[in-house]
């Protein structure tokens, strides 16, 4: 397990994810609704940027001519590319969540002094990043 | 009730339970029929994409290469098409949605996002431009005469000058036979150009007369003729009426592919003019096969008909068309694709196409869904293409 | 090994001319067709002299007599197809009156004659009301077991104005046959009048597939989770290609059309069957198996002769299967279907 900086909390507010590359990966984390969510940013379709896509709802309906109901608004991610929703807080996908998923990661928030050494810098070290005192952090959890 | 009827598909219930038969595991109550993350085929051969959608920044772009009349008349009466069967899409512009330049200006507008998320991305040879910019759709002919003519120039000064990988369609007023074979002959001997573009929902259906004129043009340049999804006509998406979604008007095209096949080759226009050749894009594939089986078996017993039809309709079929890749076929089980390859017989006719920036985009490593021998690799990606355009 | 008894799903009753009619009709549609210039319905979609409308030694319009001497040998049961367009008379009301005369002289000729026939209700689908009221009338009676519609319509039969024929059908048990044919006036493509009738012909098959696209996605088997559905004399062939087509659509369109729950092809195979005639077979018998493995086709189809409208020959297609294959396609497929 390697922690990974990714991100200072009030840089993704609800509703805004930011894409980083992190352990040699694309992972794109999102704020939904003060919760805070990691997916790898490959559709498992054709490998499209699956985290460039927009955040929706899924749209549902009992039957034809009936009510539609609008659910989860800003949870779910629709893949840019042919469209397949995901939703957000588990990877699954719509059409096949059993077997059709993208990985998602653990995400925690951490402050200054609850990072332990043995963290992994994130992308910020490239970005000549410190950490401070007064800031929390968006800490992703990836394997190995 | 039978046991065999109640134990694979119940019409009672509405939900079906296990299917034995194809491999459809049913066990999540929305089954699919991919299963993993999809196969990554080697990107070892050369790419040439034969599906490219660009389209003018503003119409403002458009008028600067209409001659001065037309533009007052584009200013004031603007595009003039089929409407009334407006199937609101599911994406903008149907296109990929990281495929917006940071302008604003439409997706395929911008050479160099084109070029950074599709020729270098993918180390393309060569891409074929095929811009769906409506003036074949025009019913004011003579403006969409001037609207092709506008859009030719436009491919040349903006596209094939400063990129060299590009090629060009010649964009033609196709309802018009004449109009379109004069618009062929001024660019048929241009090397940049390498089909004239038609779309697949014509006013008639392809094999009538009055398209003619423009076979008769394409043959004298060596010019194959191709037919891409889309279009409005006039007429419902179906033989039997105006559905309601998008999802049928998308998912239909192919039964207009299929019209249109049906009519070039009954309607004798192979026979007429025995070196023309016809490429269709954005069609899928799997639809050909069975509409062969059935053409075949209709000539055998209405041929008498159209006698100049002389030679199974397959055997025309396989002589005159080229078929894009895109939308992939994705069957239930990777065995199906390659049964269906078997059935298509047309390994040296199949053309690798992205459809950029398209949403349904087929990505070249990840297109096929089950890996293909390298002589197959090396033929749909870049070779058919190759011979058929004379790259 | 002896052939299992079959059941025929497709054979033709056609109404002679005009005249058949006349004892059924009202007083005042008999004048009127009498002083008028009506001859019937002018679909063009069966021309009597074509190769396939009947074959060698059988009539385009065969009587009971040569049904039960040339289609009826082991045959348990027959589903009679009346091809009678009412549907392309714009007169709604004639063609609400010359239905229930078509009806009428189905049972009087056909199944109080025939014991092993059953029919199909002709309606006047171009206005589901009207067709809903002739299914009441038939509804009840146990020689009808399906609602014919042609699968050429003014609109696709996915769409909800077509419900009043669907509830009164599923209400009396029946299924809806959709047959080749029809003429509901716009042109028979997606892009426009052809010049021929084979490419009529050869192009029927893609009007079963929109209509097959129309009634998953629309949600008609949602709306009515009894609906039974026969495509007749629209080839079969072509159903792999589809459900692969319209599943993968659906994943990235699903929210279209969200009362779609599941993938199109699980309501094909639940919902509908298809005979087996024409079956425009490939002429690799490996590639028909191939087929019909891709679409459990074992479940899905119906035998079918068609008479006596002339296809190829369905040795190809039965010669493929197990004995337990065949007894399903021959007869408990259908028994099963149509409740028989
Ligand atoms: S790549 Fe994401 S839906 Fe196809």
């Amino acid at each position: 397990m390697a922690k990974h900086i990714v991100a200072t909390v009030d840089e993704i507010p609800p509703g805004e994810r930011k894409v980083v590359e992190v352990g040699g990966r694309s992972i794109g984390v999102f704020n939904i609704k003060g919760e805070f969510y990691a997916l790898r940013n490959i559709c498992p379709h054709q490998g499209g940027p699956l985290c460039e896509g927009r955040l929706t709802g899924f749209v549902m309906a009992d039957k034809p001519g009936g009510e539609y109901r609008y659910e989860r608004r800003g949870e779910i991610l629709r893949c840019p590319w042919h469209g397949w929703e995901y939703d957000v807080t588990t990877g699954q996908s719509w059409v096949d969540p059993a077997s059709v998923r993208t990985r998602s990661y653990d995400v925690e928030i951490a402050t200054a002094e609850d990072l332990p050494s043995t963290y992994q810098p994130g992308p910020y070290t490239a970005e000549t990043f410190e950490v401070s005192v007064d800031q929390e952090y968006v800490i992703v959890e990836l394997p190995g | 009730m039978t046991a065999q009827f109640g134990s694979t598909a119940s019409v009672e219930s509405g939900p079906v339970t296990k299917d034995q038969t194809n491999g459809h595991g049913a066990n999540s109550p929305v089954s699919s029929v991919q299963q993993a993350p999809r196969y990554r085929a080697p990107l070892d051969t050369a790419i040439i994409d034969t599906d490219i959608h660009i389209y003018f920044p503003t119409q403002d772009a458009l008028r600067s290469y209409l001659d001065e009349s037309w533009q007052d008349y584009h200013r004031t009466f603007g595009q003039r098409g089929f409407d009334g069967s407006h199937y609101p899409r599911a994406m903008p512009n149907a296109a990929r949605h990281d495929a917006w330049p940071d302008d604003g200006t439409p997706p395929g507008s911008n050479l160099p996002l084109l070029q950074k998320q599709l020729l270098d991305e993918w180390n393309i040879e060569v891409g074929v431009l095929n811009p769906l910019v409506g003036a074949g759709e025009q019913r004011n002919l003579a403006f969409g005469a001037a609207f092709a003519r506008a859009t030719n120039e436009w491919q040349v000064a903006e596209w094939l000058d400063p990129e060299p990988r590009l090629r060009a369609s010649i964009i033609v007023p196709w309802e018009d036979g004449e109009l379109s074979a004069a618009e062929i002959d001024r660019w048929g001997s241009h090397p940049g150009f390498v089909h004239a573009l038609l779309i697949a929902r014509t006013k008639e259906p392809l094999g009538r007369r009055k398209y003619w004129p423009m076979y008769e043009a394409a043959c004298r340049h060596d010019i194959p003729i191709a037919i891409h999804f889309g279009g409005a006509a006039g007429v419902p998406i179906t033989g039997s009426g105006y559905p309601n979604h998008y999802i049928e008007d998308h998912g239909g095209m192919p039964q207009t592919f299929q019209a249109q096949v049906i009519s070039l080759i009954f309607e004798g226009v192979l026979q007429q003019f025995p070196t023309l050749k016809f490429v269709l894009i954005e069609g899928g594939f799997a639809w050909i096969p069975p509409m062969l089986w059935r053409m075949d078996s209709a000539w055998r017993k209405l041929g008498s008909e159209v006698p100049h039809v002389t030679e199974p309709p397959s055997q025309l079929f396989r002589r005159h068309f080229w078929v894009s890749t895109q939308p992939m076929e994705e069957p239930f089980k990777p065995d199906q694709f390659r049964q269906l390859l078997g059935q298509l017989d047309l390994d040296d006719r199949l053309l690798f196409a992205t459809d950029y920036p398209h949403w349904d985009f087929d990505a070249p490593d990840r297109a096929f869904p089950v890996p293909l021998d390298k002589e197959r690799r090396r033929k749909f990606m870049a070779e058919n293409a190759r011979a058929l355009y004379k790259l | 090994m002896p052939d299992p008894t079959r059941i025929d799903c497709d054979i033709h009753n056609e109404i002679p001319n005009l005249e058949t009619l006349y004892p059924y009709l009202p007083d005042h549609w008999l004048d009127y067709c009498r002083e008028s210039a009506f001859n019937g319905p002018d679909a063009a979609d069966y021309p009597e002299s074509v190769p396939t409308t009947a074959r060698e030694g059988s009539s385009a319009k065969p009587d009971l007599a040569e049904v039960q001497n040339c289609a009826m040998q082991d045959v348990e049961i027959g589903i009679l197809n009346c091809a009678y367009r009412v549907q392309s008379v714009r007169n709604e009301d004639l063609a609400a009156s010359l239905a229930t005369a078509v009806n009428q002289w189905q049972v009087e000729h056909w199944l109080e004659k025939e014991p092993r026939l059953r029919a199909s209700i002709v309606v006047p689908s171009h206005n589901p009301a009207l067709a809903a009221k002739e299914i009441e009338r038939w509804g009840d009676h146990p020689g009808f077991v399906q609602v014919i519609l042609p699968v050429r319509a003014e609109a696709p039969y996915g769409n909800r104005r077509y419900d009043p024929i669907y509830s009164a059908a599923v209400k009396r048990g029946l299924a809806i046959g959709i047959h080749y044919g029809g003429a509901p006036g716009h042109p028979p493509t997606p892009t426009g009048w052809p010049s021929y009738f084979i490419e009529d012909y050869a192009g029927m098959a893609q009007i079963f597939q929109s209509q097959v696209i129309s009634l998953v996605c629309e949600g008609a088997f949602e709306r009515f989770p009894a609906l039974r559905v026969a495509l007749i004399e629209g080839g079969f062939t072509w159903l792999p290609s589809l459900m692969w087509r319209i599943d993968k659509e659906w994943k990235g369109l699903r929210h279209n059309t969200p009362y779609v729950r599941r993938p199109p092809s699980e309501y094909m195979r639940a919902h509908l069957r298809l005979t087996i005639q024409p079956l425009d077979a490939p002429p690799n018998p490996l590639h028909l198996a191939q087929i019909l493995d891709q679409c459990g086709a074992e479940d899905l189809l119906l035998y079918a002769s068609d008479y006596p409208h002339c296809h190829d020959d369905q040795d190809i297609l039965l010669d493929l299967l197990t004995a337990d294959q065949r007894e399903k396609i021959c007869s408990a497929n259908a028994r099963a279907f149509y409740r028989l």
